[in-house]
């Protein structure tokens, strides 16, 4: 019998099968997705310099801000990675809930794991977040008085400014949760990653598994670990009282 | 013998253009040592003789690897254990269980009627590209090319697959790179299924794709029902095969 | 009628390839111009469909299943014989001949025997550069095992997978011909009759199962690959669906049915638990490589195998054939085994069945080994029977599996209709009264691919010029007879499932017509086939309609088949009053309870032709010449 061929819809581009084949953009995905595992690991590294103190981070701070250009190229970079990992992921999601046109009336998870399962809901929840977090601290579009916060040295005081916000459990609850499910879309996304760029097998694929479900939990500890310990008082501002940006 | 009883809630569809039902079915007396499709048979013939049409469902050779027989048993396409629907005793079930038999929801498999879907696209994938094109008569001496012992039995593990659409039934996503996957590994591996390699995984993949599977999200559930034990090391491979096939193209690669 | 062979002059070495150089062939420019039907995409037909296909022949290929790879080839496990002597241990294309001559009783002819030796290591060839992953030796070299009723290691293996394997690719041959256009596949569709223009078989009759749709299809010339009738049986190893209907058909058309009363029982299956049961499950022939049969010395011996001591056990294989032991040919092997349950020796339920033992071979290899060699067939007998082989014996007891019968056809594969072409487990040809383990995938992809690509000339050079279409009466009036008996069967509208007189229909085939054969058996096997037929047409339910997928109405047309085909399988064991392979009648048998066959009277294949509805067939006699081989009792002891 010839059933019938449902033509799918090529996608986007049809300058290259790379863009708009099943794979093409799964590899996409998963390149883009290696771009932003290492900004968040490189992030975190930056973040905890909170640790060694007001000096310490403000410094760090200064010194993003001093690369000018560079800062920008890899500001774009992460932003195109952002758009690509996203939009290709809604295009291989929209196709994949047109290949299943009904559902069964007896659901079976058939060893997914749970946070495979919530790809879509960790990855949008951490989209948000990432927008509200740069709001926050990147445009300063809540508290504008951040922008005018300097230290001693007349560098802009980042270190106040985050021990601020972090001072609100409003503030830090979000970001706890936001992290939390950041681990989970890695714990499944750097596992997946070696799969889909085809450097996985039978022997390597628990490896890959329990090694992204280790840096999942160690970025997830260590980005915790400072709205945590604002909030326990560990870390603190020495000088001004901390307003909070959102019920101040 | 003893005997069991279940309630089976049996899915009936006339046509692929129908909107289909459950029916509600007690099955009572069903002898514990016998196959779910013996079960089916016997429901089958009781309604026969009550002059009701029975529920069509597919089924050949009853060992596991004809791969005729495609049906959704409590939500596990093939049914639960290893192997295939055929291979599913009602001694796995505890007496008065309910069971809903549905047939595998695939936009690429339209149904036919009742538990059968068409499975066609299968069969138009490996017509894409699923072969080594060799002209009988002009083959080589066998035992010409040395294939070492580890790399013959993973070209046989992958070759093991029955085709029968276990893999998309039970993705999330339909998709159907565990059996794409299967056979690229399969050829791929061999010596001699190298001059066709990244031509082979290229038109696969887009035949897939014109089907209308959907895409592979890494969620293993292929491999947890597959029936032939395929694993997703074969879908990592053909991650890799036609990466390697498309690049080849786009840059005009001739090897 | 006289049946003429068409066996070349010659040698019996030569004969082949003399053939061969003398050959009519056809051009490449007229080849086209040829249109081939194909039915079954088997072992035989897809092979067979590829070949001609890549020759530049026009084919269309038809088959009943939803996807032409799941033909009933597909379950065969153990192997696949080819004269290789990759072993060194003494093999040669006349080993392998002889071994296949000797093991079908000497009731097989001998050019076509030797040709398939001939060709078998080609098949080996033509597999690897397909693909099919055989096993291999660690340095990288193909292993072998060795199989019944050989002295040699000769068979080739894919795990326990061999017959998926090497139909798979003859699916996937037979796919990028599809690809490419060349090859029009008709997936779905039944063959219920064949089309005679002036004698000649110029198309077929199929219905489409899924929508009902009835239509007629023209060719040059028609290849019937359907393969065997071993579920006239009810019970047997083959697929559900395999059938009779296509050989049937062209049977009833002119086509001569040799030798239906061969059939193979297969020693080493796991035996019947309840009448519930839709089909016999084979464990491997290979199996017995490593496996010892044996069963309790006492009568009725209740304990537990492992609490049997040694000396109370008889490895009555071993006793009784040292040189072959466990290896014995499979009617050897399945005869022993019915004789000790008939002693009350069985064991399990029923006391059908006899033990296979591993324990032996677990202890000199390790369970490992025995793993890697029958991991998925012990899995597969833990799953139906819910004990594990590793560490209790298997219960094994024969079950049907093959039919060596078939269309009779000649050198050529051509039946007694001209153009109609048969090949694979369908024709008569190669396996005499009984086949040798791997051997049935040897003969299928001898068929399609080295055999009928250079036989099809001999037919086909007649036939410029003489092209048909359906749209002549003779394909209208078929189309009409299938019609008719369509709606026959739905007419008949009683209460009784077409499984039940499948299954009745079974035990009496199984009872008189199996392993032990005598003549007040076959006698009243023939009347109650009769009285069953009689029944069947009176009070067989078929509930919907013919215009839609319904299994019932395929099971129907297939049983009706079956019905009538069952008492020329008896009239055939009456007729032949000797024994031979697995064809044993109780009246000839040696002192100690052998097959005794009458060489002076029954060294030939019976043939039979349809002389209409509610006459006798017809019978006639090929005989078999053997000029190369002698003529000896065959001793496995």
């Amino acid at each position: 019998m010839s059933g019938p061929a449902s033509s799918s819809k090529k996608s986007c581009c049809s300058c290259s099968p790379l863009f708009s084949s099943s794979i093409g953009r799964k590899w996409i995905v998963a390149l883009t997705g290696i771009v932003l595992v290492l900004f968040v690991i490189g992030h975190l590294l930056g973040n905890l310099s909170i640790f060694l103190g007001p000096d310490a981070m403000n410094a760090y701070a200064a010194f993003l801000k001093s690369t000018g250009e560079l800062l920008w190229i890899v500001r774009i970079v992460l932003l195109t990675c952002v758009v690509l990992h996203i939009w290709f992921t809604i295009t291989l999601w929209h196709e994949n809930k047109r290949a299943r046109p009904q559902k069964y009336a007896v659901k079976n998870e058939l060893g997914t794991t749970v946070y495979a399962r919530l790809m879509r809901i960790s990855g949008l929840t951490v989209l948000a977040f990432v927008i509200y977090h740069l709001a926050q601290f990147t445009w300063e579009a809540f508290n504008p008085e951040y922008k005018t916060w300097v230290d001693a040295q007349g560098r802009h005081d980042v270190y106040r400014m985050v021990v601020t916000a972090f001072s609100c459990p409003l503030v830090s609850g979000f970001y706890l949760i936001a992290v939390g499910l950041l681990g989970m879309h890695l714990s499944h996304g750097i596992a997946s990653l070696f799969q889909t760029l085809g450097l996985s097998n039978q022997k390597l694929r628990p490896v890959f598994e329990r090694g992204g479900l280790i840096l999942a939990w160690i970025l997830f500890v260590g980005f915790a670990s400072i709205p945590a310990s604002v909030l326990l008082g560990l870390v603190k501002v020495t000088s001004g009282l901390p307003s909070c940006p959102v019920c101040h | 013998m003893s005997t069991m009883h279940f309630h089976l809630r049996l899915w009936k569809q006339k046509s692929a253009t129908d909107q289909g039902e459950f029916i509600e079915i007690d099955a009572k007396e069903i002898p514990s040592e016998c196959s779910f499709l013996e079960m089916l048979d016997i429901v089958n013939n009781r309604l026969t003789r009550e002059g009701k049409e029975p529920v069509s469902f597919a089924s050949d050779c009853r060992e596991g690897i004809c791969g005729t027989c495609h049906m959704v048993i409590n939500g596990v396409p093939q049914g639960p254990g290893r192997g295939a629907a055929c291979q599913v005793y009602m001694r796995k079930f505890s007496n008065g269980q309910t069971i809903t038999v549905e047939p595998y929801r695939v936009g690429a498999f339209p149904i036919v009627k009742d538990l059968v879907v068409n499975r066609s696209a299968y069969d138009r994938i490996i017509r894409s590209g699923g072969f080594i094109s060799e002209h009988t008569g002009g083959a080589p001496d066998a035992s010409a090319t040395l294939i070492p012992k580890p790399v013959a039995d993973a070209a046989m593990d992958a070759a093991a697959c029955i085709g029968c659409g276990a893999c998309a039934a039970a993705c999330p996503n339909s998709s159907a790179m565990l059996f794409v996957g299967a056979k690229v590994t399969h050829l791929g591996l061999l010596p001699q299924g190298q001059a066709e390699r990244k031509k082979r995984a290229r038109s696969m993949v887009r035949t897939m794709q014109e089907e209308g599977f959907g895409n592979c999200s890494n969620y293993y559930a292929c491999e947890a029902v597959c029936p032939a034990g395929v694993k997703a090391d074969v879908i990592s491979m053909l991650n890799r095969e036609y990466i390697r096939g498309e690049l080849s193209e786009a840059v005009g690669a001739i090897d | 009628m006289i049946l003429d062979a068409k066996i070349p002059e010659g040698p019996l070495e030569k004969k082949w390839t003399s053939f061969k150089n003398n050959a009519k062939l056809i051009s490449p420019a007229n080849k086209r111009k040829f249109k081939v039907i194909v039915v079954g995409t088997g072992l035989a037909g897809s092979s067979a469909s590829a070949t001609l296909a890549e020759l530049g022949y026009q084919v269309e290929t038809f088959c009943f299943h939803d996807s032409p790879r799941r033909a009933h080839s597909i379950a065969a496990q153990g192997g696949i014989n080819a004269a290789k002597n990759y072993q060194n241990d003494g093999d040669s294309i006349w080993r392998l001949f002889y071994d296949t001559i000797k093991g079908g009783d000497f009731r097989a002819r001998e050019a076509n025997v030797y040709r398939l030796a001939e060709v078998s290591g080609n098949i080996i060839d033509q597999c690897v550069s397909q693909g099919v992953p055989f096993a291999r030796e660690y340095g990288g070299q193909l292993t072998n095992r060795s199989f019944g009723g050989a002295q040699v290691s000769r068979t080739f293996y894919a795990k326990g997978q061999t017959g998926q394997q090497l139909l798979l690719g003859a699916y996937s041959a037979l796919s990028a011909q599809i690809g490419l256009g060349r090859v029009t596949m008709h997936e779905n569709s039944e063959m219920l009759d064949l089309v005679l223009v002036d004698g000649h078989a110029k198309g077929i009759v199929v219905r489409n199962l899924i929508t009902g749709e009835i239509s007629t299809h023209a060719a040059d010339t028609v290849l019937l690959c359907t393969g065997g009738y071993s579920n006239v049986y009810y019970l047997s190893t083959n697929a559900r669906g395999s059938n009779v209907t296509a050989t049937w058909r062209a049977f009833k058309r002119g086509a001569a049915f040799a030798n239906p009363c061969y059939t193979q029982i297969h020693p080493t299956c796991i035996p019947v638990a309840g009448d519930y049961q839709s089909k016999l499950t084979l464990m491997s022939e290979s199996l017995r490589n490593d496996g010892r049969v044996w069963v309790p010395k006492k009568k009725g011996d209740s304990r537990l195998p492992q609490e049997i001591p040694e000396e109370e056990r008889d490895y009555y294989l071993e006793r009784k054939y040292p040189s072959y032991g466990n290896l014995a040919p499979r009617d050897i092997a399945s005869r022993s085994a019915k004789e000790v349950c008939d002693e009350g020796r069985g064991v399990g339920p029923g006391g059908l069945g006899v033990y296979l033992d591993f324990s032996a071979a677990i202890g000199r290899l390790g369970e490992k080994t025995i793993r890697e060699r029958y991991g998925n067939l012990f899995e597969m007998y833990a799953n139906i029977t819910g004990e594990s082989a590793y560490e209790r014996p298997m219960r094994i007891y024969p079950a049907v599996h093959y039919t060596m019968g078939g269309l009779w056809v000649d050198y050529n594969l051509m039946s007694t209709i001209p153009g109609l072409h048969v090949l694979g487990e369908a024709n008569f040809s190669d396996h005499g009264a009984n086949r040798l383990g791997a051997s049935a995938l040897m003969q299928g992809l001898a068929d399609g691919y080295f055999v009928i690509p250079n036989t099809l000339g001999e037919y086909l050079s007649t036939q410029f010029g003489k092209k048909v279409s359906t749209d002549m009466p003779e394909f209208k009036k078929t189309e009409t007879e299938v019609r008719a008996r369509v709606e026959k069967l739905l007419a008949v509208k009683g209460t009784v499932p077409v499984d039940e007189f499948h299954r009745l229909l079974g035990l009496i085939i199984w009872n008189e017509c199996g392993m032990a054969r005598s003549e007040a058996g076959l006698k009243k096997a023939i009347s109650d086939v009769r009285a069953l037929r009689e029944r069947f047409w009176k009070e067989v339910a078929i509930p919907g309609t013919g215009v839609e997928l319904n299994q019932s109405l395929e099971r129907a047309g297939r049983v009706a088949d079956f019905l009538e085909f069952g008492e020329l399988m008896c009239v055939d064991a009456l007729t032949r009053e000797e024994s031979c392979g697995g064809h044993f009648r109780v009246e000839h048998q040696t002192a100690d309870g052998e097959a005794l066959r009458h060489d002076d009277k029954f060294a030939e294949v019976y043939a039979w032709m349809f002389k209409g509805e509610g006459n006798d067939p017809e019978l006639v006699r090929e005989e078999l010449k053997y000029e190369a081989v002698h003529l000896a009792t065959r001793s496995y002891k």
